[in-house]
C-alpha cells in the first residue's frame, strides 16, 4: 500500500519531527492558512494540510487511517460553531471526535493526538498558534508506533469489487 | 469415502472460533441432505473422522470449495488455512471471525503476555504456584510433546491467506448459506472478493423500518436492561444503540425482531473500509446536542466504545490492535 506522500519514519537525525495530518475546512481553517502563508507567518512546517470542503467531511476512517499510517498527530480545523459555511457540519465533527478519543484512548494512542480546532478566515496568527503549540505537544508525547503486526503477512485484501450475490 | 460418482469435494474447518458457525451448517435442516447428495465432505473435522493427512494426501486444488471458520490465533490454525488454500479451488471465509476477525479478535486489546498472564496466573479461579505456562515444546519421559504456538495479534482469514469469498455473520444466516452453496455448485459465483450478502444496510429490511423517523434525533442513549422496549418502534428511536444503519444486511434482522438492538456481525457494507469507524460516525450524527458538555454526557453512555463498534471487526479496522507504547521488542502493552 502507497504510504500517502508520509515519510517512512518520524526520526530523523536531529531527532523526532511529529508528523501531523492537517484536514482543514475550505472555508475558515484553510481560509486561516492562506492568510498565514500570505502574511508571511511562520510556524512549524509538520503539518501536511488536506483541504477538505467541510470539517464535517472528515469521516473517523480519515483520522484512522492517518494513524495507522504514520501520523503522530491529526489536526481538524473547521469553523467556530454557529459560523458553519453548511450550518452544522463542525458540530457533527465535534460530535464525532468525542467518541473517536474514547476509541482512540483503548486503541492505546493518546487521545491528545487528535486536535479539533475552530479556526476563522480571518485567525492566521490563530492557526500559527495551533499547529505550533500541537507540535509542542506532539514532540513531549512522543512517536506513535502503530505498525501492522509483525505476525499479519499480507495487507488487507482491498475493498473489492462486491456485488451483490444473494 | 470413495469418490466414484466425481461429486465435488467440500471441506469445512475451524480455527479460533465457538463453534456456533458449525451449527449453523448443521442448522440447515433438511437442506444440508441436499448439500450431502451434491457433494463429497472430504474434511469435516468437527462431524468427520478424516485427520490432516487425509487432507495432504489430495492433489491441489482437489476440494471444490473449502469453508473456515474462525479467526486466526494459532500456528496450526496458520499451518491449515495454508494447507487448505492449497487444496481448494473456492476459499470461503465463514462467519464473522473468518470474515473481521469476530469476537476472539477483541484480544487484540491486549498481547499474547498480557493474556497469558492473566489465564495462567492472575485469573481468580487459577492455582498454578509454579507459573507453568504452555509450552511450545516439552521432552517427557514418553517423548516429545507440542503444541501450536500462540500468536501476538489475531488475524482474519484473509489476513493469513487468500480468500475467495465471504460468508458474513455470527453465524451466518441459513439463507446466505444455502445461497452461497448454490452458487458455488451452479458455478453462479459473483466478482472474486465479494461478501456472500445483500449490500445494503440491515435497515432496509428491518421490520421496524416505517416506525424510524424522518429525522432521527437521540438526546440519551440507553441499554437494553435500561429499557421497556416497545416490540414495533425502531430501537434507536427509543434510546438504544443500533447498528443496524451501519450494518450489512442479509440476516433478516432476527435479533432486532427479538428486541436486541443489532450489534453488527455481518460487518460493513462495501464501501466502508472500518466498520467501527463508520458505526460511530452514525452514532454522531443522530445525538441532538451541539453544547460541547452535553455531546460528551451522551457520548459517556456509550459502555466500551471499542467493545461496541468494533465487537466482530477488530483485526480487520485500520488499526487492527491496541497500540504498542515502544518498539514491540517481547510485546508489552497490556493496559
Amino acid at each position: 500500500m502507497p504510504d500517502g506522500g508520509l515519510e517512512t519514519s518520524s526520526v530523523t537525525r536531529d531527532g523526532f519531527e511529529p508528523r501531523i495530518v492537517a484536514f482543514f475546512c475550505n472555508w475558515c481553517t484553510y481560509t486561516a492558512a492562506d492568510l498565514a502563508g500570505t502574511s508571511r507567518m511562520k510556524y512549524a512546517p509538520n503539518a501536511r494540510v488536506i483541504r477538505v470542503m467541510c470539517s464535517g467531511r472528515v469521516d473517523p476512517q480519515f483520522v484512522l487511517d492517518a494513524f495507522a499510517r504514520g501520523a503522530d498527530g491529526v489536526l481538524i480545523g473547521g469553523c467556530h460553531p454557529g459560523d458553519c459555511h453548511y450550518q452544522e457540519g463542525n458540530y457533527k465533527t465535534l460530535r464525532r471526535v468525542h467518541l473517536l478519543r474514547r476509541v482512540l484512548r483503548e486503541m492505546g494512542i493518546e487521545e491528545e493526538r487528535l486536535r479539533l480546532e475552530w479556526i476563522s478566515a480571518s485567525e492566521g496568527d490563530r492557526l500559527r498558534t495551533a499547529v505550533n503549540q500541537f507540535t509542542e505537544q506532539l514532540r513531549t508525547l512522543g512517536p506513535l508506533s502503530v505498525e501492522a503486526p509483525a505476525e499479519a503477512l499480507t495487507e488487507t485484501a482491498p475493498v473489492a469489487a462486491e456485488e451483490v450475490a444473494a | 469415502m470413495a469418490d466414484p460418482a466425481g461429486k465435488p469435494k467440500v471441506a469445512f474447518y475451524w480455527c479460533a472460533s465457538c463453534g456456533g458457525c458449525e451449527e449453523a451448517v448443521v442448522d440447515l435442516a433438511e437442506d444440508i441432505l441436499k448439500v450431502v447428495d451434491a457433494v463429497d465432505i472430504a474434511f469435516w473435522p468437527v462431524a468427520l473422522d478424516f485427520k490432516r493427512a487425509d487432507v495432504e494426501a489430495l492433489e491441489d486444488g482437489a476440494l471444490a470449495a473449502c469453508f473456515i471458520n474462525g479467526a486466526i490465533r494459532t500456528s496450526e490454525q496458520e499451518e491449515m488455512a495454508h494447507l487448505l488454500r492449497r487444496k481448494s479451488g473456492v476459499l470461503v471465509a465463514f462467519g464473522s471471525c473468518a470474515h473481521l476477525g469476530g469476537i476472539p479478535g477483541l484480544a487484540n486489546l491486549f498481547d499474547r503476555e498480557a493474556i497469558l498472564d492473566r489465564v495462567y496466573r492472575t485469573a481468580p479461579t487459577v492455582d498454578n504456584d509454579d507459573g507453568t505456562r504452555p509450552q511450545v515444546r516439552a521432552e517427557t519421559p514418553e517423548g516429545r510433546l507440542t503444541l501450536p504456538e500462540f500468536s501476538d495479534t489475531v488475524r482474519t482469514l484473509d489476513q493469513t491467506v487468500e480468500v475467495d469469498y465471504y460468508l458474513p455473520g455470527c453465524p451466518p444466516p441459513v439463507g446466505l448459506i444455502v445461497d452461497a452453496v448454490t452458487a458455488i455448485l451452479e458455478g453462479r459465483l459473483p466478482p472474486r472478493g465479494s461478501v456472500l450478502a445483500p449490500d445494503v444496510a440491515l435497515c432496509s429490511e428491518c421490520p421496524r423500518k416505517t416506525t424510524k423517523p424522518e429525522r432521527l434525533l437521540l438526546k440519551e442513549l440507553r441499554r437494553p436492561h435500561e429499557v421497556l422496549m416497545d416490540p414495533e418502534t425502531c430501537l434507536l428511536a427509543q434510546g438504544l444503540l443500533c447498528l443496524g444503519p451501519a450494518t450489512r444486511g442479509g440476516c433478516g434482522a432476527p435479533c432486532v425482531s427479538a428486541n436486541m438492538p443489532c450489534t453488527g456481525c455481518l460487518g460493513p457494507t462495501s464501501r466502508v473500509r472500518d466498520y467501527g469507524a463508520k458505526a460511530l460516525s452514525a452514532l454522531a450524527s443522530v445525538v441532538d446536542s451541539n453544547d460541547e458538555a452535553e455531546i460528551a454526557a451522551v457520548m459517556a453512555q456509550v459502555a466500551d466504545p471499542v467493545g461496541t463498534f468494533y465487537r466482530y471487526s477488530l483485526p480487520a479496522s485500520l488499526l487492527r490492535r491496541r497500540a504498542r507504547r515502544h518498539a514491540p521488542a517481547g510485546g508489552g502493552v497490556s493496559s
